[in-house]
């Protein structure tokens, strides 16, 4: 494993002066990060989540992108996408709903011009693919695993598009011809994104997993809305939107520790993570790794902090290293 | 290239009754990073708040004298953030992300029509500043009430002309802006461009009256926003060519003949 002293990237020190992105270092971590995610090796566990970070550039001003364990890329589609109308984004309680509508500019364009932008950086790259057939999942994970992506994973939950998105996540056998699929055509590991708007999230993680998928992330967004009073319409153009942001915590908790019960896959956990207790919490209820995604729009800096955080959680603990967190939870 | 910066509130004023005005000490913002008025900081409004809030620049002023760059904001408090934004004290600090957008396109030999509605008009004060005398501004308020006189007064101090309307007559001319701009243009087209900033109905329209005089017109926009920064795609506008633009990265200030305002 590199060496994964807690510190922030010397070209974001000086700039920063914020008293809160001063407080969480930990210079003198003695705790291995090191994680493994269906056999990707992620330096640390703390990997950003799709659709909040782009391809990397936005963020990578703040800081080198070499500090993150991973990054989930923006969802890519086969063809590019324009998304939906505005407004997109709603602020709710401790929460966001968004209804982007996977804007992207397809998997080509990601190959040719983000890819070589990435591979600058020691991260491992994540490509988050949604298609509207399964042979367009084949299709884009064949381009993937070619171009040298690390992982893929499957969005078989986006909320924010009508054909194809939640329906395979919602049916278990169409989650499963799609990890198939995807299982088919891929030379690396293929990570299932679950959706939680469904009844019972464990029967799609078992769907999935018998279908040969490495590994699984969740959550995706909890199908959310909100209305202004005045005019008596939803703030949202597409009426409804993903919720994700802290107000959604507790059930990504939960319906990881619930997955984690019945499927031996490794779990990439996430759902409001703010904190490095957030990221404890899941890892303890399950996850092999974690990832932050709204906490970014607050904080910049929030993944770096969720990392340090982590590992002072994990040596204030007594642990060697911080993956023996990971299924920890004492139920009563 | 943004960076993360803690402001200090160094003034603070009260413009009318939903109207702030703010001073920062903002580092080298202004210096190294090259914050200019119409370009916004992204700020953060307290723990109770998920997003930060994008509120644009006024000034952005250098000193040889200063150790940092002052920075002034104008805001209108319309929900909670901004209502903690305007509960600051002086000495009060701020989690700021900036320089952030592109603000307006202009040079000093330039001759411009300035055109503001209600809080649209304080990101123009900049430009006005550094305009020379030739330039016109057409300020716009819904009513008097809205109307802050010291901001009128700055346009007034740099500008050749200041015409101010508002929407009911309590106030200067009884009429919109884009009928003022009308006017202005009829009489007399010779200018470099528009530079307009308020609601999106009032931009439409000045999209049209520049299209009917043929100058050219910079608008800036306002979408709901999350990150700020380009990565999460929250603040689309449509334009013309179907394509989405970001109002964050790509904006604010977008071509007026580009953007689609039927979308």
């Amino acid at each position: 494993m590199p060496d994964e002293k807690r510190k922030l990237h010397p070209e974001t020190e000086g700039i920063i002066a914020s008293a809160s992105t001063q407080s969480v270092l930990f210079p003198d971590c003695s705790v291995d990060m090191g994680v493994d995610l269906a056999g990707v090796p992620l330096k640390n566990p703390v990997v950003v989540a799709s659709g909040t970070f782009g391809f990397g550039r936005e963020y990578g001003q703040f800081f080198t992108l070499s500090e993150l364990g991973g990054i989930c890329c923006k969802g890519l589609t086969l063809h590019s996408r324009e998304g939906n109308p505005p407004p997109r984004i709603a602020e709710t309680p401790l929460g966001i709903l968004n209804s982007v509508g996977l804007q992207n500019p397809g998997v080509d364009v990601f190959i040719e011009h983000e890819l070589p932008f990435l591979r600058q950086y020691d991260v491992k790259v994540i490509a988050n693919i949604s298609g509207n057939t399964p042979e367009e999942y084949g299709e884009m994970c064949e381009k993937l695993s070619a171009a040298g992506v690390d992982m893929i994973e499957v969005n078989i939950s986006c909320p924010n598009v009508k054909a194809g998105g939640l329906a395979y996540g919602t049916r278990p056998e169409l989650a499963a011809e799609v990890t198939k699929m995807a299982k088919s055509h891929s030379s690396v590991p293929v990570m299932v994104k679950l959706s939680p708007n469904v009844t019972d999230i464990t029967e799609i993680a078992k769907a999935v997993a018998d279908a040969g998928a490495d590994a699984l992330s969740l959550i995706n967004t909890l199908r959310g809305m909100r209305i202004d009073v005045n005019t008596r319409r939803p703030i949202l153009k597409m009426n409804t939107g993903g919720l994700s942001g802290p107000a959604v915590l507790p059930v990504a908790v939960r319906m990881v520790w619930e997955v984690a019960s019945v499927v031996k896959l490794p779990i990439l956990g996430m759902g409001g993570v703010t904190t490095g207790e957030d990221a404890a919490q899941l890892m303890l209820a399950g996850a092999s790794a974690v990832a932050v995604g709204t906490a970014l729009f607050a904080d910049p800096y929030a993944p770096l902090k969720v990392r340090d955080s982590l590992a002072e959680i994990a040596a204030k603990q007594g642990l060697d290293a911080v993956h023996n967190l990971t299924g920890g939870v004492n139920l009563w | 290239m943004p960076i993360q910066q803690v402001c200090t509130v160094i003034r603070m004023a009260q413009l009318n009754p939903t109207t702030w005005w703010m001073a920062l000490n903002a580092g080298k913002l202004a210096e190294e990073h090259g914050l200019r008025p119409s370009q916004f900081l992204h700020i953060k409004c307290g723990d109770g708040q998920l997003l930060r809030r994008p509120v644009s620049v006024s000034e952005a002023v250098t000193s040889q004298t200063e150790p940092e760059d002052i920075v002034s904001i104008i805001f209108e408090v319309r929900g909670e953030g901004t209502k903690w934004l305007s509960q600051r004290k002086l000495g009060d600090k701020l989690d700021v992300l900036g320089p952030l957008g592109n603000g307006f396109d202009f040079n000093e030999s330039g001759r411009y029509l300035l055109v503001g509605g209600g809080i649209g008009i304080p990101p123009l004060i900049g430009c006005a500043d550094e305009l020379c005398e030739h330039s016109t501004a057409v300020l716009g308020y819904r009513s008097k009430d809205k109307a802050v006189p010291w901001v009128i007064d700055r346009f007034r101090e740099r500008c050749q002309e200041t015409i101010v309307c508002t929407d009911d007559g309590s106030l200067g001319r009884h009429s919109f802006v884009d009928s003022q701009a009308r006017e202005v243009l009829t009489k007399d087209k010779d200018f470099t461009a528009i530079l307009a900033c308020g609601p999106k109905p009032m931009l439409k329209s000045m999209a049209r009256v520049a299209a009917e005089f043929d100058v050219p017109c910079q608008v800036s926009m306002e979408e709901r926003m999350a990150c700020g920064i380009g990565a999460c795609l929250g603040c689309a506008i449509r334009m013309k060519d179907g394509t989405m633009r970001h109002v964050c990265k790509d904006g604010p200030v977008f071509k007026a003949e580009e953007v689609d305002w039927d979308a």
